[in-house]
């Protein structure tokens, strides 16, 4: 039994930053941007709140659950500040999308270890010591099955991305100003018409993507290291698989990441689990699963897949 | 009254300009960055960066001519693929699979005199490469997969199955990493290495060159090119005028696969005992040929120019080391380039506005 409980905590750990950092990205395509920076702003938004509790933890200032909700909102800061650089590219100066995009994510690996290196002395890698794993939860923990699989060795980021998501699908299809974020991104002409300023939706698209993804890229470093290196090994870029996966959609980009958290659990898990450990495959065999997996996946399913219709078109008012 | 067109009103006049324009805002925020983390130091290390390709003659200008052939051939690879309306993110996997062919060819087929190796070598990964992309391309005509999605997971198994090939076949225990290429069985020189003494310099640049002439006569000067471009332009309209557009989206992504898997061989095969490593990362040349073709405004000349304009601050940027200041500085100013030159359209806008200015001025007089 304990072997469930593991591999669905590690199947966790996988999905909770994929889906928070896709519904990020998932905004900003919505509004008409199209945000190929995920990735760059995940390793700069993780960079500021290590950075941070670097500090904090070293000078004995602060520890636990404060450092973490406060690392957590410098990190979603600092990833709003750093998307501002691409919203202001793409809807100000009408830039090349992918261009600003691609411009962020060489910008920010460069710069977090230039920062480091000229703050440390040369030293690369930033330290931190993980003390953000809740071991038990009161009452919650003792809930037969369900106390074990969720409230035991858990991280309060699970519950925040859980979060994370229902209030993304409330807010992108329940409420005003998210039904005038997806009017920007279908048909910003008529939007414009309706009295709604393209621009300043965009800027917010854009500025909860860098929020969501900023704070992604801490959530994806914190439970699986202890020093940060300015990567996040191309997760930005499968968070950008996953929300085309997931179709532009908050409950499908959760189930994408649903789908490829389990996979790389088992790719990683293999050896504990018999049926696939009988197939005896090499080891980059079984690490391959998630991606075929999701090929022939979306070779089913793309028949009729579309984004935003206006998604990464600059808004041009002269335009019909 | 049709007036003739004046050097600044030209498309490609604003173009070159507005590059320009990026590069020195770019440099320009280097600078600037420079200053803040070391003031004594900026000056003398922005110098050595700006005259790096000329640092030590003729053997850093080799240098930056070695340095410039992969990220030419992935650049080119991207800018191919975006012609045809197609974001090739898959270069870095067909990089590498072009790679491992080259190597895997080299050291095992011995009964290939050497003189014909190299060829044989390069011509092999350009096809390894060309089938790699041919996933994404198939899955994009007929089952309506975005390339950008199936091209990142094209990356990882590619990249996978690479470092399961390597172990298979060309492993080095001793060094945990594949077998490098002899220097007999590299790519010879033709005397390029008279000219640039002491550099890595080999014939592959020659190769490398040639292939973004043969990319820009493809797209410009055929039907063949003419067609993937009315793809790229507008898909329906192109097919509304009798091109079949499933074939020009195929075809366009395994020729830019090709570029890519040479550039993978040319890297391998210039006998400086490059090795094919087997951690789990995607290698650098293969995002960085993103910023090429997007410099080189997906032009497969511009690509050149883009390639050895890089590669000359990075060979700049390698001799700074000396220095107190921490080399991703190159980094920092490539990106920022980048991201001004994003902003080309706007450039173009202030040069329509001032040419306006001054005709209108011109009138009154």
């Amino acid at each position: 039994m304990s072997i469930v409980y593991f591999i669905f905590q590690q199947t966790l750990l996988f999905t909770i930053p994929l889906m928070i950092v896709a519904l990020g990205g998932m905004f900003s395509e919505r509004s008409g941007v199209v945000n190929l920076a995920l990735e760059g702003i995940m390793i700069f938004g993780a960079f500021a709140g290590i950075f941070y509790m670097n500090f904090m933890q070293t000078n004995d200032i602060m520890h636990g659950f404060p450092l973490l909700i406060t690392g957590l909102l410098i990190s979603g800061v600092v990833g709003i500040l750093f998307s501002m650089l691409h919203a202001f590219a793409a809807i100000n100066l009408r830039a090349d999308q992918t261009i600003s995009g691609t411009a962020l994510n060489m910008l920010a690996p460069a710069l977090g270890i230039f920062i480091a290196k000229t703050l440390q002395d040369g030293m690369q890698s930033i330290t931190f010591s993980n003390e953000f794993r809740i071991a038990r939860i009161p009452v919650l923990t003792d809930i037969p099955f369900v106390g074990q699989l969720l409230f035991k060795n858990c991280y309060f980021t699970t519950f925040l991305g859980i979060a994370i998501l229902f209030i993304s699908y409330y807010f992108l299809m329940k409420t005003k100003t998210g039904l005038r974020i997806r009017s920007c991104g279908e048909n910003p002409q008529a939007a414009d018409s309706a009295g709604i300023s393209v621009a300043r939706i965009r800027y917010l698209g854009v500025a909860l993507s860098g929020l969501l993804a900023g704070m992604g890229g801490l959530i994806y470093i914190l439970p699986i290291s202890t020093e940060y290196n300015c990567t996040v090994a191309g997760y930005g870029f499968l968070a950008l698989a996953v929300l085309i996966f997931g179709n532009w959609n908050p409950f499908r980009i959760g189930l994408a990441a649903l789908f490829f958290g389990v996979t790389k659990t088992l790719a990683y898990t293999y050896n504990s689990i018999p049926f696939l450990a009988a197939m005896n495959l090499p080891d980059t065999g079984y690490k391959m699963i998630p991606y075929i997996a999701t090929l022939i996946l979306l070779a089913f399913t793309s028949k009729n897949s579309a984004g935003p219709k206006a998604s990464g078109i600059p808004y041009d008012k002269s335009r019909r | 009254m049709e007036k003739k067109k004046g050097f600044f009103d030209k498309d490609s006049t604003k173009s070159v300009l507005s590059s320009l324009v990026a590069i020195l805002f770019g440099l320009l925020f280097g600078l600037i960055i420079m200053f803040i983390a070391s003031p004594t130091q900026a000056l003398t290390g922005f110098g050595i960066m700006l005259t790096g390709g000329f640092q030590k003659g003729t053997t850093s200008i080799g240098q930056v001519l070695y340095q410039a052939i992969p990220i030419m051939m992935t650049g080119l690879s991207i800018a191919f693929a975006y012609k045809c309306g197609e974001f090739n993110i898959g270069v870095p996997g067909q990089y590498l699979v072009g790679s491992f062919t080259a190597v895997f060819i080299a050291l095992k087929a011995t009964f290939i005199p050497n003189s014909l190796l190299w060829i044989v070598c390069i011509l092999g990964a350009g096809l390894a490469g060309a089938i790699w992309a041919l996933i994404p391309g198939i899955l994009k005509a007929y089952r309506n997969v975005n390339v950008v999605i199936s091209g990142i997971m094209c990356n990882y198994i590619g990249m996978l199955l690479v470092i399961q090939g390597v172990k298979a076949s060309i492993y080095n225990p001793s060094s945990a990493q594949s077998y490098p290429v002899s220097a007999t069985k590299a790519i010879p020189s033709f005397g390029l290495d008279k000219i640039f003494p002491k550099s890595n310099i080999n014939f592959g640049i020659v190769v490398a060159v040639g292939l973004c002439i043969i990319a820009w006569v493809i797209m410009n000067k055929t039907t063949f090119g003419y067609e993937l471009k009315a793809c790229g332009f507008n898909k329906e309209a192109a097919r509304y005028a009798g091109m079949n557009e499933k074939k020009c989206i195929i075809a366009a992504v395994a020729i830019a696969g090709f570029f890519a898997g040479v550039g993978g061989a040319i890297a391998y095969l210039s006998g400086t005992g490059k090795t094919i490593p087997i951690t789990e990362a995607l290698p650098d040349e293969g995002f960085n040929g993103i910023p090429i073709a997007l410099l080189g405004f997906s032009n497969p000349i511009g690509c050149i120019f883009a390639a050895l304009f890089i590669a000359y601050i990075k060979v700049g940027g390698n001799y700074m080391q000396s220095l107190d200041i921490a080399i991703e500085v190159i980094d920092i100013i490539v990106a920022s380039i980048i991201y001004f030159s994003s902003f080309s359209l706007f450039v173009k806008l202030m040069i329509n506005n001032w040419r306006a200015k001054k005709k209108k001025g011109g009138n009154t007089a």
